[in-house]
C-alpha cells in the first residue's frame, strides 16, 4: 500500500571486543508509516535505529534511504533530514523551548525570526501552550519536555522521524496522551516513522508494522500487529507479547456490529406502566437513564418504584463504550466491570443507545475469529491501514 | 584593636593614595598582573580542557600535569626563574600561570565531562557539527562550572600576585615586603587588608560574570 523509503540490507553491528549488537538484519520499513522496533534490553533495537542516522555506522550491510545509500550524503546532511526523539527528550537547558524547536531550522540556515516562527506552528501542532514559548526546559513536565522534543524533530519538516524509547520516561497517564498525541499528528502529517520501544502494548498500539527482535539482534518476526497477535512466529514472540494476547487482539475487531437491545432502559422519571413495559424479561436489569438519556446505572425491575427512582441505589454500569469508534475489546471490558454482566453502549454525546450482554460479545468474538482464520492477518479495517486512519483505543 | 588601629592609620594617611607608591598605582599593577597570569593561564587551559572533556579523552595525563602543577612550590619556582631569566615580568609571570592552570585545566575537563549526555546525543543526532555540539550545548551548560575554575584559578593569582614585589617588581606585595623589611606594620597590614580586598572583588566580578553569561535555564538547574 506504500511504497518503501527505508530498507535495511542484512545489517550487522559488531563491536570489537566481539559483542554482536545487530545480526544480518533485513527490514524494509515503509513510506508514510510507523514502524515499531521491540524487544527485550540488548535486542539490538536502538542500535539499529542509530545506524539509520548513522549515529552507529553498521560493520556490515547497506542501509538505503528513498534508494540511496545513506553513506553516499554527509553524515550532517543526513541526520538534518531525520528528526530524532530521544528517552528524556534531550532538551538544551541554555535554550528557550521556541529557540530549542528552532535547531534544526538554524542549521539548515533559516534566519533567527523564520525559524522561530515555524518553532510556534510546531508547538501548536503538538499541543503546546503558546505561552510556554520563552520558558526554559526546567520549567515544563516531564511530559511537556517530550512534547518540545517532538516540535524540535519536527521543525524542519523531515519526511523521516527516528524516534528511541520517546515516551517510557513518562508516567502511564501521560504516556497514554502522548500516544494518542503521536498518532493524531502522524494522521495530519503522514511521516516515515521508526520507533523504538521495550513495550509491547506501545508497540501495537502505535506500530502499523512491528517488528520483534530477540537478544543478539535478530528478527523475530515482522508484521502487523494484529497478525503479531493472532499469529506468533514462534514461542519467543509469544512470550513476549505476553499472556493476554488474545483480549489484546480484540482491540482490532469493531464493536459496531454487536446487537444491541433498547428495550430494557428508562428513564428516572419512568411511570409504572413504562417500567412494567421495558421488564420484558429479555435483560434481567433495566438500565436507568437521566432525563437527557445518559446512563445512571442498573437495577432489577421489581426494585424500582415509579416516581421515587433514587439514582444512589443503582448498579454501578461501569464505563460505556462507543460501537462506532470503540473495538470489541472496550466492550469486552465494560461487559466484565459491570456488576450485571450487561455493557452500556452510547454514542459520541454520551446518551445509552443500548446495552448488550456478556454472551453477545462472545458470540461476536467467536464470529470475528471464525471470519478470520487465525494463522491469517486479521482485518486491517480498524488497524492503521493508513496515516489517515484512526487507531481504536484499546 | 591593633589591627584596626594598623588599617584606619594606612588608609588614613593621604599619603598613600597618590604617587608611584600610591595605593591606585598599586593596585592597578596588582590588578594587571592578575589579568595578565590569568589570561594566560585560561589561553592554555581552557582549549585543552574544552577538547579534552568533549572527546573524553585524556583525563588522566590531565591529572597528572594538575598534581605536578600543585606540586611546584611557588616561591622556589619565582626564585628559579629569576635565576634563569634574570628580573623582569616573565619570571613572574610562569609561577602565578603555573598556579592557576590546574584549577582551570581540571574543573574545565571535569565540567565538560559532567555535561547530560542526552542533549549531546540529540544534537549529534539532529546534525549538529563537532564544533557545534562543543560550543552550542556542551559549553553553555558547563560554563557555571567552568566559571568557577576560572575563579578560582583568579583568586589564586590575585592572592600569589604579592610576590612580583620580592623580585622588585610592583603590586601590593610591595607594602608587605617593604613594610616588612622597614618593620612597618602599618603598611604590612595596610597591603594585606588590600589583597584580601582585591580577592572579594574578585569574587563579585565572577558572581556578575556568572549572572550575564550563563543561561537562565542553567543558572536555575546548578
Amino acid at each position: 500500500m506504500f511504497g518503501v523509503l527505508i530498507r535495511i540490507d542484512s545489517v550487522t553491528k559488531r563491536y570489537p571486543d566481539g559483542t554482536v549488537a545487530v545480526d544480518r538484519l533485513s527490514l524494509e520499513i515503509p513510506d508514510r508509516s510507523i514502524t515499531v522496533l521491540v524487544g527485550p534490553s540488548g535486542c539490538g533495537k536502538t542500535t539499529t535505529l542509530r545506524m539509520i542516522n548513522r549515529m552507529v555506522e553498521p560493520t556490515e550491510g547497506t542501509i538505503l534511504l528513498d534508494g540511496q545509500d545513506i553513506l553516499q550524503q554527509p553524515v550532517n546532511t543526513l541526520r538534518r533530514s531525520m528528526g530524532y526523539v530521544i528517552q528524556n527528550a534531550g532538551l538544551f537547558q541554555h535554550r528557550t523551548i521556541l529557540d530549542n524547536i528552532a535547531t534544526v531550522p538554524r542549521l539548515l540556515g533559516w534566519g533567527k525570526d523564520r525559524a522561530r516562527g515555524r518553532a510556534r506552528e510546531l508547538m501548536e501542532r503538538v499541543g503546546l501552550d503558546a505561552a510556554l514559548a520563552k520558558r526554559y526546559p526546567y520549567q515544563l513536565s516531564g511530559g511537556q519536555q517530550q512534547r518540545v522534543g517532538v516540535a524540535r524533530a519536527l521543525a524542519a519538516d523531515p519526511p523521516v522521524l527516528l524516534m528511541d524509547e520517546p515516551f517510557s520516561a513518562v508516567d502511564p497517564v501521560v504516556r497514554k496522551g502522548l500516544q494518542d498525541e503521536l498518532l493524531r499528528i502522524q494522521a495530519e502529517l503522514g511521516k516515515t516513522i521508526v520507533f523504538v520501544t521495550h513495550d509491547i502494548d506501545e508497540a501495537v498500539k502505535l506500530g502499523t508494522m512491528v517488528a520483534v527482535l530477540r537478544t543478539g539482534g535478530r528478527l523475530a518476526q515482522y508484521a502487523p500487529p494484529a497478525e503479531l497477535l493472532s499469529a506468533p512466529a514462534d514461542a519467543f514472540v509469544e512470550d513476549f507479547l505476553g499472556a493476554d494476547r488474545g483480549i489484546r487482539r480484540l482491540s482490532f475487531f469493531p464493536a459496531t456490529g454487536l446487537a444491541l437491545l433498547t428495550t430494557p432502559i428508562v428513564a428516572v422519571d419512568a411511570t409504572a406502566e413504562q417500567i412494567a413495559a421495558r421488564a420484558t424479561g429479555e435483560a434481567p436489569y433495566l438500565l436507568v437513564t437521566d432525563l437527557d438519556g445518559r446512563p445512571l446505572g442498573w437495577s432489577e425491575p421489581h426494585e424500582l418504584t415509579a416516581g421515587s427512582i433514587d439514582p444512589g441505589r443503582l448498579l454501578s454500569h461501569g464505563r460505556p463504550f462507543v460501537p462506532g469508534t470503540d473495538s470489541l475489546r472496550a466492550a469486552l471490558d465494560c461487559a466484565v466491570l459491570s456488576p450485571t454482566g450487561w455493557a452500556v453502549a452510547v454514542g459520541a454525546d454520551g446518551r445509552a443507545t443500548g446495552v448488550v450482554s456478556q454472551q453477545t460479545i462472545a458470540e461476536a468474538i467467536r464470529g470475528a475469529h471464525a471470519a478470520v482464520p487465525t494463522d491469517a492477518p486479521a482485518p486491517h479495517s480498524l488497524a492503521k491501514g493508513g496515516p489517515a486512519d484512526a487507531k481504536v483505543a484499546g | 584593636m591593633n589591627l584596626l588601629h594598623f588599617i584606619n592609620a594606612f588608609f588614613g594617611d593621604g599619603a598613600h593614595w597618590h604617587g608611584y607608591n600610591g595605593i591606585p598605582t598599586r593596585v592597578g599593577e596588582h590588578v594587571g598582573y592578575t589579568l595578565q597570569a590569568l589570561a594566560i593561564a585560561a589561553l592554555i587551559a581552557l582549549p585543552v580542557g574544552l577538547v579534552t572533556g568533549h572527546y573524553g579523552r585524556g583525563g588522566n595525563v590531565l591529572a597528572m600535569i594538575a598534581v605536578a602543577g600543585r606540586a611546584l612550590p611557588t616561591f622556589g619556582l619565582l626564585v628559579l626563574m629569576t635565576l634563569l631569566v634574570g628580573f623582569g615580568m616573565v619570571n613572574v609571570m610562569t609561577p602565578l600561570v603555573v598556579l592557576a592552570v590546574p584549577p582551570i585545566l581540571v574543573t574545565t575537563y571535569e565540567a565538560m565531562r559532567s555535561v547530560d549526555p542526552s542533549p549531546v546525543d540529540a544534537a549529534r543526532g539532529m546534525g549538529m557539527s563537532e564544533a557545534g555540539v562543543l560550543f552550542q550545548v556542551e559549553l553553555p551548560a558547563a560554563l557555571p562550572l567552568i566559571l568557577g575554575g576560572l575563579r578560582s584559578g583568579a583568586i589564586q593569582i590575585v592572592s600569589t600576585a604579592t610576590i612580583a614585589a620580592y623580585v622588585s617588581l610592583g603590586g601590593l606585595g610591595r607594602y608587605i615586603v617593604d613594610g616588612l623589611y622597614q618593620r612597618d606594620y602599618e603598611k604590612v597590614v595596610g597591603g594585606a587588608t588590600l589583597v584580601a580586598g582585591l580577592a572579594l572583588v574578585t569574587l563579585a566580578v565572577f558572581w556578575a560574570l556568572g549572572r550575564f553569561a550563563v543561561s537562565r535555564g542553567v543558572r536555575q538547574r546548578a
